[in-house]
């Protein structure tokens, strides 16, 4: 069997009375291609806070290559190889995106070097995301689909083992969802497991080797694409009774 | 490359103190000295309050209360022992300093508004402490006789204000070292984007903290010889509501992004200020800077440094 590289054990999260997530068990293997769905609401982008540490989880543990890091404070997780983008873009507005990709590049995949020139890589990360004629533009002066395309690449820029991915291609055209798989399925053969949350089917279908499916905050299935699909109890979450 | 730039702006620096203790060897009117002190200690004060507010993103509204503890443990120094004034720097900005990072340690783990609030009442509540304090005049105040004499100087209020240059020159220099370090990316990171700047590997419990300390500390440093200078000291002037108001309103009209914008912002609204006081009164002050913050906010919320900027990149498109 292959190796777990993130595994959450019984994750619950409540915002005062209401449940987001309860009891939520699962893993993802190293290099796995990892789908995460769910109707809006079920609490998707809840978990991925919780395991990037922007928001602490209440119960259960979330172990990453083996170590709990629930106690962690994102930073550090960051370092330790997590990283995401936001479902809700949240670019360093005062700076280019040149600049902005230099953030993580500095201060993750270089933190033990500060001051390396990472001017280059950046514009290396912004070219294989189609951005490079824009590195001297501030986030201001993108369109919201160049927006999503930056928080990708900024969180390729932390070189990351695992790579979380909060719908990053919606309300891109076709050829763009083809083209950032492309990068997402190179990300992956180079090593970068990849967890996709989306809700272009099309994309997690083709994409995920697995996929686990939330319902408010509950996992209610789990298993290959096929599997998934013709699981009745998604079927109702999605479609309503 | 990097290291010439380094040692350019080093010498820029000590051209400028240079330069101030040239003055000082042949400028005979007081006046001019204790202007120049004012609108110095500002550009030291304008710059410390801008590495938090500024470059970090987090508005402080206790100006004062660490200004005042920088004036008032020298002022407990002075009454105890009479040390050496650098002795007295260091004792003002180690405290204020240490304050700084109680103050951050304490708020800063909660939203920036609570920070904000957090200052304003320190302030409020330091005062009420100094004002009880006997030892170091309590609400009464007490005189502080300031050396009679000192090398190289021909009077006490020469060399003050050749201390405050000094420490100005200092104050930008570090300002600007921090603004082009990866500290000063983070910190701009901070400002930007918490959330996703803590998510992007950058420590932000402790930037924001060093960000407190330093300030902090700054502005303590800037109190220290305040006593020396003021002669009688009490609680209500060391915790005048202007430092406050003019540290923030200062960095806004010069634009908080930059080293520049306070230096800009403390010499134009400080010297528009030490005119006011003598050909109208010094109750004007405050509503000349009341009116510049308003102005500046609504339409230039990037400051003078932002403005020119704008000008300059219009001229430059259509020259292109
Ligand atoms: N900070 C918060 N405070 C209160 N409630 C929240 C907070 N964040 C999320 N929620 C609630 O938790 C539930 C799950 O939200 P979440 O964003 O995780 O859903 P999602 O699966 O990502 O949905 P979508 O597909 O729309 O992105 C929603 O009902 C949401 O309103
Ligand atoms: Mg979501």
């Amino acid at each position: 069997m292959a190796e777990k590289l993130l595994e959450i054990r019984n994750v619950t999260k409540r915002f005062g009375g209401f449940h987001a997530l309860t009891d939520v068990s699962l893993h993802v293997e190293k290099n796995e291609r990892f789908g995460l769905i769910g109707p809006n609401g079920s609490g998707k982008t809840t978990l991925i806070n919780c395991i990037s540490g922007a928001l602490r989880n209440e119960g259960g543990s979330i172990l990453f290559a083996g170590t709990e890091i629930g106690a962690m404070p994102a930073y550090r997780r960051t370092r330790l190889g997590i990283a995401r983008s936001f479902q809700i873009p949240k670019p360093f507005t005062s700076m280019t995106l040149l600049e902005n990709l230099c953030i993580p590049l500095e201060y993750t995949a270089h933190a033990k070097s500060h001051g390396a020139d990472v001017a280059s890589e950046a514009m290396e990360i912004l070219d294989q995301i189609g951005l490079a004629d824009r590195a001297d533009k501030l986030p201001a002066d993108l369109t919201q689909i160049d927006m999503r395309k930056l928080e990708l690449a900024r969180a390729m820029a932390a070189k990351p083992q695992l790579l979380i991915s909060d719908e990053a291609m919606a309300g891109l055209s076709a050829n763009e969802v083809d083209g950032i798989l492309e990068i997402l399925f190179k990300l992956n053969e180079g090593g970068i497991t990849i967890i996709m949350i989306e809700h272009i089917m099309r994309a997690v279908m083709s994409f995920s080797e697995r996929i686990v499916v939330l319902d408010a905050g509950e996992k209610i299935a789990e298993g290959t694409p096929d599997e998934v699909v013709n699981n009745k109890e998604v079927e109702r979450a999605y479609l309503g009774e | 490359m990097k290291s010439k730039g380094h040692l350019l702006h080093i010498a820029v620096a000590l051209a400028v103190v240079l330069v101030a203790f040239l003055i000082t060897n042949s400028m005979e009117n007081r006046y001019y000295y204790k202007a120049s002190y004012v609108v110095l200690q500002y550009v030291v004060l304008a710059t410390a309050w801008n590495i938090l507010g500024g470059y970090t993103g987090y508005v402080n509204f206790g100006t004062a209360a660490f200004f005042a503890m920088g004036s008032y443990t020298a002022v407990a120094l002075i009454k105890l022992w009479k040390p050496p004034l650098y002795v007295l720097l260091v004792a003002g900005g180690a405290v204020s300093g240490l304050l700084g990072l109680g103050i951050g340690y304490l708020t800063l783990r909660l939203r920036g508004v609570f920070f904000s609030i957090a200052t304003l009442a320190l302030a409020v509540v330091l005062q009420m402490f100094m004002t009880n304090w006997e030892f170091v005049g309590g609400g009464a105040g007490t005189a502080i006789l300031k050396p009679r004499s000192v090398p190289f100087f021909s009077n006490y209020d020469e060399f003050l204000f050749f201390v405050m240059a000094s420490l100005a020159v200092a104050a930008v220099f570090v300002a600007w070292l921090i603004e082009n370090s990866w500290v000063g990316r983070g910190m701009a990171a901070i400002r930007d984007n918490e959330e996703a700047a803590e998510c992007m590997g950058v420590p932000i419990l402790k930037l924001k903290l060093f960000a407190t300390t330093v300030s902090g500390a700054m502005m303590g440093i800037a109190g220290a010889p305040f006593s020396y200078f003021v002669v009688f000291i009490e609680p209500s002037s060391a915790f005048h509501l202007d430092y406050a108001v003019n540290s923030l309103a200062m960095p806004m009209v010069g634009g908080t992004t930059t080293w520049l914008g306070p230096l800009i912002g403390a010499v134009l609204v400080g010297t528009a200020q030490q005119i006011a006081t003598v050909t109208l009164s010094a109750e004007m002050n405050l509503l000349i800077v009341g009116s510049l913050l308003v102005g500046f906010v609504v339409f230039a919320p990037e400051g003078l440094v932002g403005l020119f900027r704008k000008l300059r990149g219009r001229a430059m498109g259509r020259s292109a």
